[in-house]
């Protein structure tokens, strides 16, 4: 997929004036709304958002760190879902691309097509039918049908990542290991995980992103468990104290994009 | 086969065939590689050379057939099991490790004391002699220092077979040349069995004791530098070990009045003026220079013959300038050779 070598960089090319302003139509677009939800965090308004703001406060942070108890559990939940969720893909998913690249056998290219459609379904077929599967073997929601919900599309997130990776790394390597006295663990630990590394770490972050923020599954598989991003959704029909729930927004955005940004940087890195 | 030569062979192939699906990648093989040899594959790729290798160092199973290392049976030891070790096309290095640590791998795995193990990877590194590098990482070193390290670090294990996979191949020319004397000269100095898998005729002739020639999984030909060079024992090893003029049955009889294909190389063939009486235990025939290659050392005569067919032939540059070498196009010469240096060859 990344013909890096067939494709050498034109050298000093310079977009044309037209894409440059398509382009920053396009970032403006996506990335307005979350100025707005900056913005609001900050209004004096408690009820209403016009436009522009009539004042600036930092009043909403100190309401939604002591006087509002109800954003907390939530916030526990999404983080303890996240992180069993991102483990549970990391393990499974590095697995499964382990297996994926180094083995040729029957069914090889169906468990590959059976990984990744979890992140191409929508999120509400994967919701409805978890859901319906519990009911079926009459398991009750709990802390782990979430996890489980979230698990379904975080593997894809790591065995991508993980599987590019492998891709890349000269298979030499792991038959040099073993040529020099290694067995398949001893090559594992010594080259593969090292190998792998950043690409696990990254694809990991990106997995907690996913799940911290994920809704649509999480309403099919929570029952009467409430995640962050849930709690944010409930919040949008009550019109008091609305800019906490742009504080806690803002907190969402900045947990998940920082793991983003890291993630990237440490798969660019590798790249070189 | 008795055992007392089975002591003698470091690597004993017997009727060894590795298939792929249809493919006969290597097709009921045997042969002997003597201890403290250098040994070489030659062949063309695809031949069956790498499989071969591959076959010694456990990384592929044969699909029939038996391998031996010094007498004791390894078909099903895996690759860690073998006192083998082996220097990859790419080398292979850790990226993730010094070239200390990539040197000392195999030492760190079978759990040799530090102290020893230090000893023996700068050992080593003077070996190869790049003991200044030992801090470096693999992507901070030249392809023929990598080519080094790589070699450092199967080394350093003491095996009693080292196994190298086209190692030279992706140097150039100048630093290719250097490096075939230098490991024939680390070769020397450590005293163990070198298999050597290569494409380039020139090299397996430059450092081999012996030379094994590969063609389409089968062996074609087993034999020193000399006798391969010299007595091919089929036209296809005529043709790829050096360049020969083949001569097809049709056309040698018509020209020596023999109807047997024979192969006679370009630098045995004189050319001389028309009406040279002709000695003894020569042949002798008349064309015409169809071209000249002047190639600077020497220049290469492409000459129709009289009677049919073209051969092919090598003058080295001595008295005549380029002038006088190019002027010959279009000339009617006399081709002559001793009849001891043509090759009769097996039709197959």
């Amino acid at each position: 997929m990344f013909s890096r070598k067939n494709s050498p960089r034109p050298i000093a090319s310079r977009a044309p004036f037209g894409l440059k302003i398509l382009v920053a139509g396009v970032l403006l677009f996506l990335y307005c709304p979350f100025g707005i939800i900056l913005l609001y965090a900050f209004t004096t308004e408690e009820t209403a958002f016009t436009f522009p703001p009539p004042g600036l406060t930092f009043d909403w942070f100190r309401v939604a760190l002591f006087n509002r108890p109800d954003i907390f559990p939530p916030l526990l939940l999404s983080i303890q879902v996240a992180l069993v969720a991102t483990t549970v893909a990391l393990v499974l998913g590095s697995l499964i691309a382990l297996g994926v690249s180094r083995a040729k056998f029957f069914g090889r290219e169906a468990i590959t097509f059976l990984v990744i459609l979890p992140i191409a379904l929508p999120g509400i077929i994967t919701g409805i039918s978890l859901r319906s599967a519990f009911g079926l073997f009459g398991i009750d929601f709990s802390f782990w049908t979430i996890v489980i919900g979230h698990a379904t599309f975080c593997i894809v997130v790591v065995y991508n990542n993980v599987i590019a990776r492998l891709r890349r790394t000269a298979k030499s390597q792991m038959e040099a290991s073993a040529d020099l006295g290694a067995d398949s663990f001893q090559t594992f630990r010594h080259i593969v995980l090292p190998a792998i590394g950043t690409a696990l770490l990254a694809g990991g972050m990106l997995a907690f992103a996913l799940s911290f923020d994920e809704v649509i599954v999480t309403t099919f598989t929570a029952g009467q468990q409430t995640t962050l991003p849930i709690w944010i959704f409930s919040q949008l029909v009550r019109p008091r104290q609305r800019p906490v729930t742009n504080v806690v927004a803002v907190f969402v955005i900045a947990v998940t994009f920082i793991p983003i940004l890291i993630a990237q940087r440490l798969t660019q890195d590798s790249n070189d | 086969m008795n055992n007392a030569s089975n002591s003698l062979a470091a690597v004993r192939f017997e009727h060894v065939s590795r298939h792929f699906g249809e493919v006969r990648a290597v097709d009921n093989i045997s042969l002997e590689i003597y201890d403290g040899e250098f040994f070489s594959m030659l062949g063309p790729s695809g031949s069956g050379k790498t499989t071969c290798l591959r076959l010694i160092a456990g990384f592929e199973q044969p699909s029939s057939g038996k391998i031996y290392l010094h007498g004791a049976e390894v078909s099903g030891q895996p690759p860690y099991e073998r006192d083998v070790n082996t220097v990859f096309q790419d080398y292979a290095l850790f990226p993730h490790m010094t070239v200390e640590q990539n040197v000392g791998y195999g030492l760190m795995i079978k759990k040799v004391p530090t102290a020893e193990r230090k000893k023996r990877v700068s050992d080593a590194l003077e070996l190869v002699r790049l003991p200044q590098m030992a801090k470096r990482r693999p992507s901070q070193l030249s392809g023929g220092q990598r080519q080094r390290i790589a070699l450092a670090r199967a080394l350093v294990n003491r095996p009693r077979v080292l196994l190298l996979d086209e190692p030279l191949g992706a140097l150039d020319l100048k630093l290719r040349q250097e490096m075939q004397v230098e490991l024939k000269d680390i070769q020397k100095r450590v005293g163990i069995t070198f298999v050597f898998v290569t494409h380039d005729q020139e090299e397996a002739l430059t450092m081999s004791d012996r030379i094994a020639v590969f063609n389409a999984g089968h062996v074609e030909q087993i034999g020193t530098p000399a006798e391969i060079y010299e007595h091919p024992a089929s036209a296809f090893v005529a043709g790829f070990v050096g360049t020969s003029n083949l001569v097809r049955s049709d056309v040698a009889q018509k020209l020596t009045g023999r109807a047997q294909m024979f192969s006679i190389r370009p630098e045995k063939i004189r050319m001389v003026e028309i009406g040279t009486p002709v000695q003894d235990g020569w042949t002798a025939l008349e064309g015409t220079v169809r071209e000249v290659i002047y190639l600077g050392m020497f220049t290469r005569y492409l000459v129709a013959l009289e009677g049919g067919g073209e051969l092919t032939v090598v003058r080295q540059n001595l008295d005549e300038t380029s002038m006088d070498v190019l002027s010959a196009e279009g000339k009617r010469v006399q081709l002559t050779w001793q009849r001891v240096f043509d090759r009769v060859l097996e039709t197959k």
